[in-house]
C-alpha cells in the first residue's frame, strides 16, 4: 500500500504523524515536520516537548513508534546514523562527540578514512582538512589535538565533520550556541548561512530567543510531545513565541498557602555565592538568597545555568566555592557532604540511576543508607528498628512496594524516585534539596511527588525544588529564583510566578561572556 | 496458569544457582573419594583443612576489597614479608646498631607486631589507592613487588628455620598456630578461620559500615552522595586484607616451623578464586563471607585431591584456571536471571 505523500514545493524532508513512545512516556505524539530547503529550520519547545526526540529519529539514532519520513517522493527510514548520514542528514549534539585525544584531521575522517591498501593516508587527511577549515574560515593546524581547541573552534570541527562528505543535505545543529561567546556566535551563523547558499538545509534547536529571531527563517513550536505551531520568522515576534510554548491547558493544581513569609525565620543565607569555571568564567557569579522555615523555594532556568551547582556548594562537593552560607543564622564552615548531612541537609540528586540508588542493593537497603546509623544499638544494626522505620517512610510517602527486600530495580521509575527521597527525608533533615525531583517520571508519579514536598513543607521542612518544567515550578513553589549563566536573573513571589516572567528572565544573562 | 508455573521453575533454578558452589563441593568430593584411594580419611580432611584455613582467611580480606569494587594482588607477598619479620624476630631478634643490643621478642609481643605490619601496609595500599587515585589494581600490584623484596631483603633471600626460639630468650612457642589444639583434632587455623569468618559476616551484613562497603561497591557516587566517607572505609578495607594476610603469614611459618622468603607466591590468586567462587562479583557491591569460605573448600579440595589422585601440577593448573572462568560465566548467568526477574516484577507491579 504505497503512499504518495510528496514533500511540498521548497521541502527537502517531511516527517509525517510521528508517535514515540519510551516505556512510561510518549515522546511525540502524531508530530508533522517540514525541513524546507535552503532554510534555517528552527524547532523550539520547552525541556520534555519533544524536539531532541524529533531530531534523534530523523538523524537515525532513534526509530519512530508509528509515522513515516520522505524525502522527496520516496519514503525514507533510517536504521542507524550511518543510513541517515547516506541520505545527507548530518546532525551536531549539544554535547559535541569528538575525541579529544586525537587530533583535528583523525577526528574529521574518523570512520570515513582514506586508505592506501591497509595504510592511512594522513598526508591526505590533513590536506582535506585543511581545505575544509578554510571553507569554513578556520585556518586550525590538522595536526591540533582537539582537547586543546576552545569550543567554539570545536564545534567547527564538528560542522567540518559533516561537510567532508560532499553530499550533505540537512544539518540538524541541537544547541548550538551553548557554550559559545557572542563572537563565536556571530562567526557560526556567517557559516551558516554559506551552507545555506550552497544548498545544504538547517534545523536548528535552541533555547535563545534573541538569537533565533537574528538567524531563523521558519520556527515550528513542540510543546508536550506534540505539534503547536509554526510560522516565518519574519511574521512573528518573542512575545508570540514564549505564548505558543507554555500556552494554557491542564497545570498542576496549586496549593492555597497563607502565610506571611516576611514573619518566618529564615533557615538558610545564601550571600555572594561564586564558584569559577575551569578555563575561565564562572559556573555561579556572586548569587545571593535566603529559604525560609517550611518555605518551598524553586530554582528554575536552563540547562547550564548553574542550578545544580548551588546545591553541590550547599552539599560541600564544591570545595573551591566562595561566598557565605548560613544556616539558622551561623556561617558554616563546609568539609563534606557527611558533615553536611549531619548538619541536617538532604541532597535527592538530578540523575537517580547514576546519583541516588546503589542498584545491588534492595529497597530496604536503599531507603536507610543515609539514615542507617540510627539504627545502630552497640556495633550492631537492629534490623527490626531499621525495618520498621523503612516501612513508615514507605506507608508515608505511598511508594508502591509489594516487598521492601526485592531489588530496588524491581520498581518502576516513580518509584524509585520515591524511595530516593525517602532516603533523605529518613534524616530527618531540616532543609531537603531537590534536583529535578520529577525527571523521567509519568504523570500519576508526578503529581504524588508534589504531594510529598507539599506535605512535609506544611510539617516545617524548608524545601528547595529545582527544576525546568514551568507548569510544576508554578504549582509547587512559594517563591521562584531564577538563574541563568551562573546569574540570578529574577525573584519571583506568589502571584508575581507567571509562566512568561519566568521565561523571560530565563534568558537573560546570555548576552556577552 | 503457564506464568505460575514459570515463576516457580524460576525461583527452583536461582536456588541451585545460587547454592552451585555448594553443590560443586559435593560433587568434588563424591568425584575425588572415588578416583583417590584413603580420600576420605581423618588424615585428608586435616590436611585440606589446613589450607583451607590459608585461603579461607586471605580470601575474607579478599572479599571485602572486591565488594568495594578494588582488588588486592598484595596479599601474598604480605603473607611471605609477615613470616619472614616474624621469623627474623624469633630467631634473630631485632639488632640496634647504634646501642650494640639485640632485642628478642615473646611470641604475643610478635604475634602482635605482625599483625600491626599487615594493618599498616594494608594503609598505605588503601592511602595510594583513595588519595593519588591509584588504579587498585596497579597500588597493590606495586606494593606486591614492594613487599616480596623486602621479604627477600630481611634474610637476604635465606630461610630462617630456627624459630621455636630458645628457652633462655624467653620466645617460644611459636608453632602453636601451626599445630592442633592440644587435645583434638582440630588444627588452630581453622579456629581462627572460624574466629575470623564469623566476625567478617556479622560485620558485613549487621553493621552500618559493612552496609557502606556494600553500597561502595554497588555505586560508589550514589553512596558518596548518600553521606558514606568512601575514602575512610576503602582504607580500612585494604587495611583489613593487609590484616589477614599477616595471620596467614603467622600460621603458615607456624605450620612449616620457618619462614621462606617465597611463601605466599600466587596466593592470592587463590584468595580471589576462592572470593570468586563463592559469588563476590568483580563488579562490586556483591558478595558473602559463607560463600567465599565454600569457595576457599572447592580451592583446597581441587588442590589436593588431584595431588592425591596424581594429576600433574601442570594439569592441575588448567582445571583450576577453567574452574575459575566456568565460575564467573555462571555468575554472570545468574546476575542476568535476577535481573530480568527484577524486571518482570516491575512490569507485573505497575
Amino acid at each position: 500500500m504505497e503512499s504518495t505523500v510528496k514533500c511540498r514545493e521548497g521541502v527537502c524532508l517531511h516527517a509525517e504523524q510521528i508517535d514515540k513512545i519510551y516505556p512510561g512516556t510518549k515522546a511525540l505524539d502524531h508530530v508533522s515536520f517540514d525541513v524546507l530547503a535552503g532554510k534555517v529550520n528552527v524547532l523550539i519547545g520547552e525541556n520534555g516537548a519533544g524536539k531532541s526526540t524529533l531530531m534523534k529519529i530523523i538523524a537515525g539514532i532513534e526509530q519512530p513508534s508509528a509515522g513515516t519520513l520522505y524525502m522527496g517522493d520516496k519514503e525514507v527510514a533510517f536504521k542507524n546514523t550511518t543510513e541517515a548520514r547516506k541520505h545527507g542528514i548530518g546532525i551536531i549534539h549539544q554535547e559535541l562527540s569528538l575525541f579529544p585525544n586525537l587530533n583535528v584531521y583523525q577526528n574529521i575522517f574518523m570512520a570515513k578514512e582514506k586508505k592506501t591498501g591497509f595504510v592511512l593516508d594522513n598526508k591526505k587527511h590533513a590536506q582535506l582538512a585543511a581545505q575544509i577549515l578554510e571553507r569554513l574560515e578556520h585556518p586550525i593546524s590538522p595536526d591540533t589535538l582537539i582537547g586543546d581547541l576552545r569550543v567554539g573552534q570545536q564545534q567547527m570541527i564538528e560542522i567540518a565533520r559533516n561537510l567532508i562528505a560532499d553530499d550533505l543535505k540537512i544539518l540538524i545543529m541541537d544547541e548550538p550556541t551553548s557554550s559559545l561567546s557572542q563572537q563565536e556566535v556571530k562567526i557560526l551563523f556567517k557559516i551558516m548561512r554559506e551552507l545555506l547558499a550552497q544548498g545544504i538545509s538547517i534545523v536548528y534547536i535552541s533555547h535563545r530567543l534573541e538569537e533565533i529571531m537574528e538567524i531563523g527563517d521558519h520556527v515550528t513550536i513542540l510543546r508536550d510531545g506534540r505539534y503547536v505551531a509554526d510560522a516565518d520568522v519574519r511574521d512573528i515576534d518573542v512575545p508570540w513565541i514564549v505564548k505558543q510554548m507554555t500556552g494554557e491547558g491542564k497545570s498542576y493544581p496549586k496549593k492555597d498557602r497563607n502565610i506571611d513569609w516576611e514573619k518566618q525565620e529564615t533557615v538558610l543565607e545564601v550571600r555572594d555565592l561564586t564558584l569559577p569555571k575551569s578555563g575561565g568564567g564562572y559556573l555561579l557569579h556572586h548569587v545571593d538568597f535566603n529559604l525560609k522555615r517550611g518555605e518551598i523555594l524553586g530554582i528554575y532556568g536552563l540547562m547550564g545555568a548553574g542550578r545544580t551547582e548551588v546545591f553541590e556548594c550547599i552539599m560541600g562537593l564544591r570545595p573551591e566555592h566562595t561566598g557565605d552560607i548560613l544556616l539558622e543564622g551561623k556561617k558554616m564552615e563546609i568539609h563534606s557532604i557527611s558533615e553536611q548531612i549531619e548538619r541536617g541537609f538532604a541532597l535527592v540528586p538530578e540523575d537517580r540511576q547514576r546519583e541516588g540508588l546503589v542498584q545491588t542493593m534492595s529497597i530496604l537497603k536503599n531507603i536507610s543508607l543515609s539514615s542507617i546509623k540510627k539504627y545502630v544499638k552497640g556495633f550492631l544494626l537492629d534490623d527490626k528498628l531499621e525495618g520498621r522505620r523503612a516501612d513508615e517512610q514507605i506507608k508515608d510517602i505511598h511508594i508502591k512496594v509489594a516487598d521492601k527486600n526485592l531489588p530496588i530495580l524491581s520498581l518502576s521509575g516513580g518509584n524509585q524516585q520515591k524511595v530516593v527521597i525517602g532516603k533523605g527525608l529518613l534524616t530527618n533533615p531540616k532543609i531537603l534539596l531537590l534536583d529535578e525531583p520529577s525527571r523521567g517520571i509519568d504523570i500519576g508519579a508526578k503529581t504524588e511527588v508534589f504531594d510529598i514536598i507539599n506535605q512535609y513543607a506544611e510539617k516545617g521542612l524548608s524545601i528547595i525544588v529545582i527544576s525546568s518544567e514551568l507548569k510544576e515550578i508554578i504549582a509547587i513553589a512559594d517563591r521562584v529564583m531564577v538563574l541563568s549563566n551562573g546569574i540570578k536573573t529574577g525573584e519571583l513571589i506568589g502571584d508575581e510566578i507567571q509562566e512568561e516572567s519566568l521565561v523571560l528572565s530565563s534568558y537573560k544573562g546570555h548576552h556577552g561572556q | 496458569m503457564s506464568t505460575n508455573k514459570k515463576s516457580s521453575n524460576n525461583a527452583l533454578a536461582m536456588t541451585l544457582l545460587k547454592g552451585r558452589t555448594f553443590i560443586v563441593l559435593i560433587v568434588l568430593l563424591i568425584f575425588f573419594s572415588i578416583k583417590a584411594a584413603n580420600f576420605l580419611s581423618l588424615n585428608t580432611a586435616m590436611l585440606i583443612a589446613k589450607h583451607v584455613a590459608l585461603y579461607g582467611i586471605l580470601g575474607i580480606g579478599m572479599t571485602y576489597v572486591i565488594i568495594t569494587g578494588g582488588i588486592d594482588l598484595s596479599v601474598g607477598a604480605i603473607v611471605g614479608l609477615a613470616g619472614m619479620i616474624a621469623g627474623g624476630l624469633l630467631e634473630k631478634g631485632l639488632t640496634l646498631q647504634m646501642f650494640g643490643v639485640t632485642l628478642y621478642f615473646n611470641v604475643p609481643a610478635v604475634f602482635i607486631i605482625t599483625m600491626l605490619l599487615g594493618v599498616v601496609i594494608g594503609t598505605l595500599n588503601g592511602l595510594v589507592i583513595t588519595r593519588f587515585n591509584v588504579a587498585p589494581f596497579i597500588a597493590t600490584l606495586g606494593m606486591m613487588y614492594v613487599a616480596r623484596g623486602f621479604a627477600m631483603i630481611r634474610s637476604g633471600g635465606a630461610t630462617y628455620s630456627k624459630i621455636t626460639g630458645n628457652e633462655a630468650l624467653g620466645n617460644t612457642g611459636w608453632e602453636v598456630f601451626g599445630r592442633n589444639i592440644p587435645g583434638t583434632v582440630i588444627p588452630v587455623g581453622v579456629v581462627i578461620l572460624a574466629i575470623i569468618a564469623v566476625i567478617a559476616a556479622v560485620i558485613l551484613r549487621k553493621t552500618a559500615f559493612g552496609w557502606h562497603v556494600l553500597s561502595i561497591g554497588g555505586n560508589e557516587k550514589a553512596a558518596r552522595l548518600s553521606g558514606v566517607k568512601v575514602n575512610k572505609v576503602k582504607i580500612m578495607v585494604y587495611a583489613f586484607s593487609g590484616l589477614c594476610a599477616a595471620v596467614v603469614g603467622i600460621i603458615a611459618s607456624s605450620q612449616l616451623v620457618a619462614a621462606h622468603p617465597a611463601t605466599g607466591e600466587g596466593w592470592e590468586m587463590n584468595a580471589i578464586a576462592a572470593a570468586v567462587l563463592g559469588g563476590t562479583s568483580m563488579a562490586g557491591g556483591v558478595g558473602t563471607i559463607g560463600g567465599t569460605i565454600v569457595g576457599a573448600f572447592v580451592i583446597g579440595v581441587i588442590n589436593d585431591g588431584m595431588v592425591m589422585c596424581g594429576v600433574s601440577e601442570f594439569w592441575q593448573m588448567v582445571i583450576k584456571g577453567l574452574v575459575i572462568v566456568l565460575a564467573v560465566i555462571i555468575d554472570q548467568f545468574q546476575r542476568n536471571m535476577q535481573a530480568k526477574m527484577a524486571l518482570q516484577a516491575r512490569n507485573e507491579n505497575k
